[in-house]
Order: structure tokens, then C-alpha cells, then sequence
């Protein structure tokens, strides 16, 4: 899923200070998994949002609508006969919800009310980690299964370098080195001996460097 | 033993300080009250194991949110307490009533008053 | 090996003798002096300098224009490349731009993680990993050919090494991990700098087990402590370091105006029990900012004179 977190309180009161009439749209989908932005977090932010200007002496009227996505048209749809009684939108949305929102709804001022961190899973309450950045070209099958692009400090595809140290990763000894990882996988499967196959040189146009992406699918388009 | 305590004091009971959430916490400031305090059983006795320490977790999360909002986290607590230790239950009671009583009514309570005789004044 | 390129590094392997190697890191700043005079202490003593890339992510004076420098004194430079801090076109152009200045050595490395370094805040790039640049650069040479597959016109003469660590975790793998840097096509090896010696050659001998020194050249890397304190940081501090414990406790047991002596003695002892080890091709003196010592470590290790090629 998307994991993201939630923007300190003061940058969100910024973003919005000057409207008067806002929605705050939180998402039912992986920002709410990740205790972010589903409809909890905007009942949580959308009380404290009016009680900060209430305090500041100014009545603002935020709203609490949280919809079961915000990167689908017929989800976004169902705000679309209210919208225009706001000024802005505050989603809680991951970042792709923000830009659907923008680009359905081109008059309305839109706001992110979390930052989008990463692809990742959840490893216990509280604890999400990183597992893919999305590269267009999985190499999971080289690499026993743990993804040295998502998960090492220097997405070295020939691995380890020389600052792996008792497992962990030269830049935090809380980080587990990808490639030990690795090597722990192919021993335990006896497959060892895969560890000298050298991994070409990575073509990354199916990555960000190839700039926007799309995948289309013909045959279930309408 | 029949103590007394602050009348002000408005209880609401749960069945688990377990169930007491971030947002009962912040929407009783948006009502008005002036101040909330959660009392748990004591730590390590909770009948459904962690509840009071979840507790005690968002209560410290509301305090950081009321500081943050100007409102003010002092003005909630968590408390821990045995059933069958009433006068401590009173003791608790008027130590949040003393410190409501230093930090004075929920700024909240005041704004909310003033909008009001703002919007009368304008008509 | 028969020689493939003029390097004059790979004329001394080839030749059998011990080679040296050592070198310096670039100033902070657009001074070349501070290049010159490092260069002019040890230029007499050492058979290549090895200019360092950013080293620790500490942003400097770029490799390739020190090493011009070098060159412009006659030196033989070994130019330094991460693949932290550029892509695939860049790190081409650059080896390009050094071939032009005729700069015939290169070691091809990942760079440390820029977050140790003054631009925590920067993206890296890693295109490549080292094993990659390592392809690439042959490829440059032996077939004449970028990685997109055009032509090189004047190709570059490069000698073509990497770095070996193996006292890096999982220590299983460092081996083998020497095996594939010299499938991409490593043909000498600087190694991380040697305190555990016993380690160092269980090592080697996985190495000649595979017959990996036969197709290599392994430098051992040393470096001198100037005090016990750079002897604990080294140990505490530095990921992929490994300094027992007597060392530490070597360096601390002298009095502090004798330390000093105590670490180039060390550094020689390593030297002279490292000659000794099959497989060993030479040795990489990384004086760290300490390069005025180089003359003494290499003449009390007994590899001068240097061989005139």
C-alpha cells in the first residue's frame, strides 16, 4: 500500500488560514491502514482545525467527508453537487488523491494534509517499512525476493557493498542491509550459487527517469 | 464511605479506559468542557490487558494536539487508580479541579461567547 | 595478464613486481597546490596515486581535475569513481574526458552513502553499481563502445580496478563477491585497509582456493593510526572496519608523543607480514592526511626503489 504520514499541525493551519469554508476529505484506502488520513484523522484534524481558529477568533466551517477513494472519478463524483460551497479542500488523501482531486475539481484550491512516504507494508501497529519504489521492471526474481532498489541505501544491484556491518546498513544500524537479507533467502532456499549471476545494467525508463508513466490495458477499457 | 468531590466534575463511564479515543477527548474541548481527565485501572491490571496504556498513549497524543492548537495539553491528564480506593478517586478529582481552576475556562468556551455577541452586535 | 593498456600500474604487476600505490584526497577548495605538494611528497615513493572521488560524500575538487594535475607533473594518476554522484551518461564522458588527458588508471566504486557527508540532503544517483562501472569501462575499451552500443572513437585505455572489503558482513559472500567483480572485469584490486591480519588471509586463501589471484591483482590496503583515538574511531565509527582489539590496545598502551610512531610501525609490520601472502600483488598506502609519512612506511617496508618502467 501507500504509506504516508500526517503533516505537522502548524503546516497544515498555513496551507488553510485563509478560507473560510473548508472540506476536509479523508480516504478509506491505504492512508487510513496507515492511521493517516482515513475518516478517524479528519474527525481528529477537523476538530482541532476548529478549535485552533475558533481560539483565533474565527469561526470557520470544516467539514468532515471521508470518500471510499480518492484515485477513482466515481468515488471523487460524490462531492461534486456540494463542492462548490467550499473554498478549499484539505485531503487527507495520499498524493495521487490530492492531484485526482485538482484535476476533477479545476477551480477549487486543493491541499495535502499528509506526506506520501513510500510503497511499503505494515510490519506491526505504528511500524511501516519500506518494499518497492515502483521501478517499472521487477527484478524480485533476481534478487530471492527482497528488492535492493526499494531497500538499500544505494540500490546497489550487485551487493553488498563494504559498509554492511553484522547485517545492517552503513547509514543506520536499525536498517537491515537489503543484500544480507538477500543472501539469508538464497541460503536458506540452497540457491547460493545464483548469488555470481551478475545483474545487467539496469533500464530505468520504466522508472521515474522515463518520466510519467502509464499502463493501458486495451482490452478492458470501454 | 460516602466522600465528596467537585460537582463540576461530569463522569462519563466506559467500559475500558481502552475505549477513550483521541477525537472523545478533542470534541469534549469543542463542547466546552475545561478540562478531561481519564482514569484507568492501575497499570498491569487491565481486565483486557493493554487498554490503560493505549490510553495513556492518546491522552499524551491529545496533550501534544492541544498544545499545538493553543488550547493547552495540561488540561488533560491520565490518572490510575483500584477500584476500592475511593479517596483517591476524590484526591485525583480535586487535583484536576485545582489545576482547571489555575488555568482558567477552556479558551474555546470564551471564543465561542464572543463570536456569539459579535454576531449579535453585527444584527 | 598480458598488458592491454599503457598504465604504468599495470607494466609493474605485470612485470611481477610488488607494486605501490597510494593516495590523496582532493582539497576543499580550488587551490592546486594543496594537490601538487601532496603529490610532490610521495611522488617518489609510489608507482600510482589514487585520487579520491568525494570521498565520504564531502563534496571536493573533482577526481578527474586533480588527476590532470598529476598528470600534468608526469604522475601516474588512478582517477577515483563513484556512482553516487553520476549517471550513466556523466560517468562516461568523464572517463572520455580522462582517457583525452591520457589518465590510464581507474578504480571503479559505490561511493560512501552521501548522508555521512555535507550534502545529507542530496539525492544520489547510482545508475550504475561499482560491478556495472566496472562492465562499462571495459566495454569501453575492449570493444570500443558506449553502453547505448555507438562507437567510441580513440576509445579509452583504461586499467581497470576495484575495491575489495573483506572484512565487510556477510563474510561468506566476500569471496565470491571478489569472484564477480573480476567476471565484470576488475583487473586489480585496492582492498580496505588491513588491521585484522588473520582475517586478511583467510581471505586470501579463499581467493587462491578459487584461483581468483591469478586473474587479479590484489593490493592490500593500509592505513597508519597517527594516534589511538583515530585507532578507536576507526573501530567505533567507520562501517566496514575491522581493528582488533590489541591494536587499539597497542596504539593506547604508548605514551601519547609515541603513538604516532607506534601506528607506522604497525603499518610496516602489516606490510612486511602481507609480502609474504601468495597472492598479494602490492600495497595501497592511504596515508589519510598524513601523506608525509608514505616515504618512510614504503622505504621500512623495504619495497624501495620503485621499479623504473
Amino acid at each position: 500500500m501507500i504509506v504516508a504520514e500526517k503533516k505537522p499541525m502548524e503546516e497544515v493551519i498555513k496551507e488553510i488560514k485563509d478560507y473560510k469554508n473548508i472540506l476536509l476529505l479523508g480516504c478509506n484506502e491505504c492512508v487510513t491502514v496507515c492511521e493517516a488520513g482515513g475518516k478517524k484523522e479528519v474527525g481528529i484534524l477537523a476538530s482541532a482545525l476548529r478549535m485552533y481558529f475558533l481560539n483565533q477568533g474565527e469561526e470557520k466551517r470544516i467539514d468532515e467527508v471521508t470518500l471510499e477513494r480518492q484515485c477513482d472519478h466515481e468515488y471523487l463524483e460524490e462531492i461534486r453537487d456540494r463542492i462548490d460551497t467550499y473554498d478549499a479542500v484539505l485531503s487527507l488523501a495520499c498524493g495521487v488523491g490530492v492531484q485526482f482531486m485538482a484535476d476533477k475539481y479545476i477551480s477549487i484550491p486543493v491541499y495535502p494534509g499528509v506526506n506520501t512516504c513510500f510503497l511499503g507494508a505494515t510490519e506491526k501497529r505504528g511500524l511501516w517499512t519500506e518494499r518497492c519504489q515502483a521501478c517499472g521492471q521487477c527484478i524480485l526474481a533476481s534478487t530471492a525476493g527482497i528488492c535492493p532498489i526499494s531497500r538499500c541505501a544505494k540500490r546497489i544491484l550487485n551487493g553488498p557493498c563494504g559498509g554492511s556491518t553484522n547485517g545492517k546498513c552503513e547509514i543506520s544500524k536499525e536498517l537491515d542491509c537489503a543484500w544480507q537479507l538477500i543472501i539469508n533467502r538464497l541460503k536458506a532456499m540452497g540457491r547460493m550459487d545464483d548469488y555470481e549471476i551478475l545483474l545487467d545494467i539496469k533500464d530505468w525508463s520504466s522508472d521515474r527517469a522515463g518520466g510519467p508513466r502509464k499502463v493501458v490495458r486495451e482490452d478492458v477499457q470501454e | 464511605m460516602r466522600l465528596s468531590y467537585p460537582t463540576s466534575v461530569k463522569i462519563i463511564r466506559v467500559p475500558c479506559t481502552g475505549k477513550v479515543d483521541v477525537i472523545h477527548i478533542l470534541r469534549s474541548f469543542e463542547k466546552g468542557a475545561d478540562g478531561v481527565y481519564v482514569v484507568g485501572c492501575m497499570e498491569g491490571d487491565c481486565h483486557f490487558n493493554k487498554g490503560n496504556f493505549r490510553a495513556r498513549k492518546r491522552v499524551a497524543q491529545a496533550q501534544k494536539m492541544l498544545d499545538d492548537i493553543g488550547i493547552g495539553g495540561e488540561r488533560v491528564r491520565m490518572y490510575n487508580l483500584s477500584s476500592s480506593e475511593a479517596p483517591l478517586f476524590v484526591r485525583f478529582a480535586k487535583e484536576m479541579f485545582d489545576k482547571i481552576v489555575e488555568l482558567g475556562p477552556n479558551p474555546i468556551k470564551l471564543a465561542k461567547k464572543k463570536n456569539i455577541n459579535r454576531q449579535t452586535e453585527a444584527a | 595478464m598480458k598488458e592491454k593498456t599503457p598504465s604504468k600500474l599495470e607494466k609493474i604487476l605485470a612485470s611481477g613486481n610488488l607494486a605501490v600505490t597510494s593516495e590523496c584526497g582532493p582539497p576543499r577548495g580550488s587551490d592546486p597546490e594543496a594537490i601538487i605538494e601532496k603529490a610532490n611528497l610521495i611522488k617518489d615513493y609510489v608507482d600510482a596515486i589514487n585520487i579520491t572521488d568525494n570521498q565520504t560524500s564531502v563534496t571536493r575538487m573533482c577526481s578527474l581535475a586533480a588527476c590532470i594535475r598529476l598528470k600534468l607533473m608526469g604522475l601516474e594518476p588512478v582517477l577515483q569513481m563513484v556512482t553516487r554522484d553520476r549517471n550513466r551518461i556523466a560517468l562516461q564522458s568523464d572517463i572520455l574526458g580522462a582517457a583525452s588527458f591520457d589518465i590510464y588508471n581507474m578504480l571503479c566504486l559505490s561511493g560512501d552513502h552521501q548522508s555521512f557527508g555535507d550534502c545529507a540532503s542530496g539525492q544520489n544517483v547510482h545508475d550504475l553499481d561499482s560491478m556495472q562501472l566496472i562492465q562499462t569501462v571495459r566495454r569501453m575499451r575492449d570493444e570500443g563502445k558506449f553502453i547505448g552500443g555507438d562507437e567510441i572513437k580513440r576509445p579509452p585505455k583504461m586499467f581497470v580496478g576495484a575495491a575489495a572489503n573483506p572484512f565487510a558482513d556477510p563474510f561468506e559472500i566476500r569471496v565470491a563477491r571478489l569472484a564477480k567483480k573480476v567476471a565484470a572485469g576488475a583487473e586489480f584490486i585496492q582492498t580496505q585497509c588491513i588491521y585484522n591480519l588473520d582475517k586478511f588471509e583467510k581471505w586470501m586463501e579463499g581467493v587462491r582456493d578459487r584461483g581468483l589471484h591469478e586473474k587479479v591483482h590484489i593490493l592490500a590496503g593500509v592505513t597508519p593510526f597517527k594516534s589511538a583515538g583515530m585507532a578507536r574511531y576507526m573501530k567505533n565509527k567507520v562501517p566496514g572496519m575491522d581493528v582488533p582489539d590489541e591494536v587499539v590496545k597497542r596504539m593506547s598502551d604508548r605514551p601519547k608523543d609515541k603513538q604516532a610512531e607506534e601506528g607506522i610501525n604497525i603499518c610496516v609490520e602489516t606490510i612486511q607480514r602481507l609480502k609474504e601472502v601468495t597472492g598479494v600483488h602490492g600495497f595501497h598506502v592511504m596515508a589519510i592526511e598524513w601523506e608525509e609519512k608514505v616515504p618512510e612506511i614504503v622505504q621500512r617496508a623495504g619495497l624501495l626503489p620503485r621499479p623504473e618502467m
